[in-house]
């Protein structure tokens, strides 16, 4: 059986499952715990189909560029901003998850950080542009 | 270990007729490891009585799961605390913006109570980062669990023996699924598999569907967060102050078997661990 997660954790998951922006949620090695409804439509496949996804798989499983379609390196993503360097970032990008529709969003990563500066993970917000 | 009930009761003290057998002291807990050292799990209003009675020592730890009135009220009226020769270390959850010692002065000065904290200079405090540490020859487990405000679960373990102690605790609150996914729930690896398991069983059922959010357990509820953790001993504690002695006998008579032993949290409990 996996470890506990975190009370903040456990916290975080439940208040993203009551709301309607696109959330996901990544432990401190960058391992996706938990994205929402919401964030399922965007990503293109039901969290309970696509399980908890380790850090190495997400790169193949949704790719992400520029606006205009150049290459994003992986440490301009603001997911990995906020876990490798424990700053909130925010990003206009354009990706598509397992259905293979590109769609462009405004991603802002947040790093959690628990009581007692406890590093935990990070959590990511999503906004479809429109147009 | 041993374990003994000296205050069960949660939010208020209830001391009345309809009380006696369960007790009307809020949450205290005094345990004894195999060397005869002293550990205290929070300082509600039953630490004044384990002060009269706990005889002489050299040094005491008092774990506070958090500093709700009830878990604290207490502390001043526990007798040793203002004995210069006794060394009492207090533990408590560690806060973002204040210390232990700075959140207990609130309480411990004028015009709340005439003495204040830095008159106690035989007290010490320690801010707890969940994760581990060692009081003698008990393992202390220290992770923040489900209750409004910064609130602590201790696991206590020696030899092998675990105690597991959340007064105040609501843990289906973090998960949808509950009792299913115990990764996501709240106190599960403080209880799991634990010896003896002191929980929060405040509310009824019926109770409950008023209360979500306000920190604590319904019976139901604790019955399947105790088959979730295989927790062998369950001894219920935290009991609400409207709750008579006649009502938590019926109510502990309908929780029957469940796979695990079911142990009435009563004022004077002595348990063995």
């Amino acid at each position: 059986m996996p470890p506990q997660q975190s009370l903040e954790m456990i916290l975080l998951r439940q208040l993203a499952s009551y709301l309607a922006t696109p959330i996901w949620i990544m432990d401190d090695s960058g391992d996706l715990l938990y994205y929402n409804e919401p964030a399922e439509k965007l990503l293109g496949v039901q969290f309970d189909n696509a399980g908890p996804i380790q850090a190495n798989e997400l790169a193949s499983m949704f790719e992400v560029t520029h606006l205009d379609g150049e290459p994003l390196s992986d440490f301009e993503l603001p997911v990995v901003v906020a876990l490798t360097k424990r700053l909130p970032a925010h990003l206009a990008v354009r990706f598509h998850g397992l259905d293979g529709i590109w769609r462009e969003v405004e991603v802002t990563a947040t790093p959690v950080i628990g009581q007692g500066d406890r590093f935990l993970g990070a959590f990511a917000t999503f906004w479809e542009r429109e147009g | 270990m041993r374990v003994n009930l000296w205050g069960t009761r949660g939010s208020i003290a209830s001391a009345g007729p309809d009380t006696v057998k369960y007790g009307g002291d809020t949450a205290c807990v005094e345990i004894r490891d195999a060397d005869e050292r002293l550990l205290i799990l929070d300082g509600g209003s039953g630490i004044r009585a384990l002060g009269s009675a706990c005889g002489e020592f050299e040094r005491a730890d008092v774990l506070l799961t958090h500093l709700h009135m009830d878990h604290v009220q207490g502390l001043p009226f526990f007798g040793p605390l203002l004995d210069p020769e006794a060394e009492i270390h207090l533990w408590g959850p560690v806060s973002t913006t204040k210390t232990l010692r700075e959140r207990l002065a609130r309480y411990l000065s004028p015009p709340l109570f005439p003495i204040r904290v830095r008159d106690l200079k035989n007290v010490y405090f320690h801010d707890v980062i969940p994760g581990e540490f060692s009081l003698g020859s008990i393992n202390v487990t220290a992770d923040l669990i489900c209750h409004p405000g910064s609130t602590l679960g201790y696991r206590l373990e020696e030899k092998g023996s675990v105690l597991a102690y959340m007064p105040d605790h609501e843990p289906s609150l973090g998960n949808s699924m509950f009792p299913s996914d115990p990764d996501w729930t709240s106190g599960y690896e403080i209880a799991e598999g634990a010896a003896v398991l002191i929980h929060d069983s405040q509310y009824t059922d019926e109770e409950y569907e008023a209360r979500v959010g306000w920190g604590h357990t319904s019976f139901s509820q604790l019955v399947e967060f105790t088959r979730m953790t295989k927790a062998e001993r369950l001894v219920t504690f935290h009991h609400d102050p409207s709750h008579t002695d006649d009502m938590l006998d019926e109510l502990h008579a309908d929780m029957a078997t469940h796979g695990f032993e079911l142990v009435p949290g009563t004022a004077g409990l002595s348990i063995e661990v």
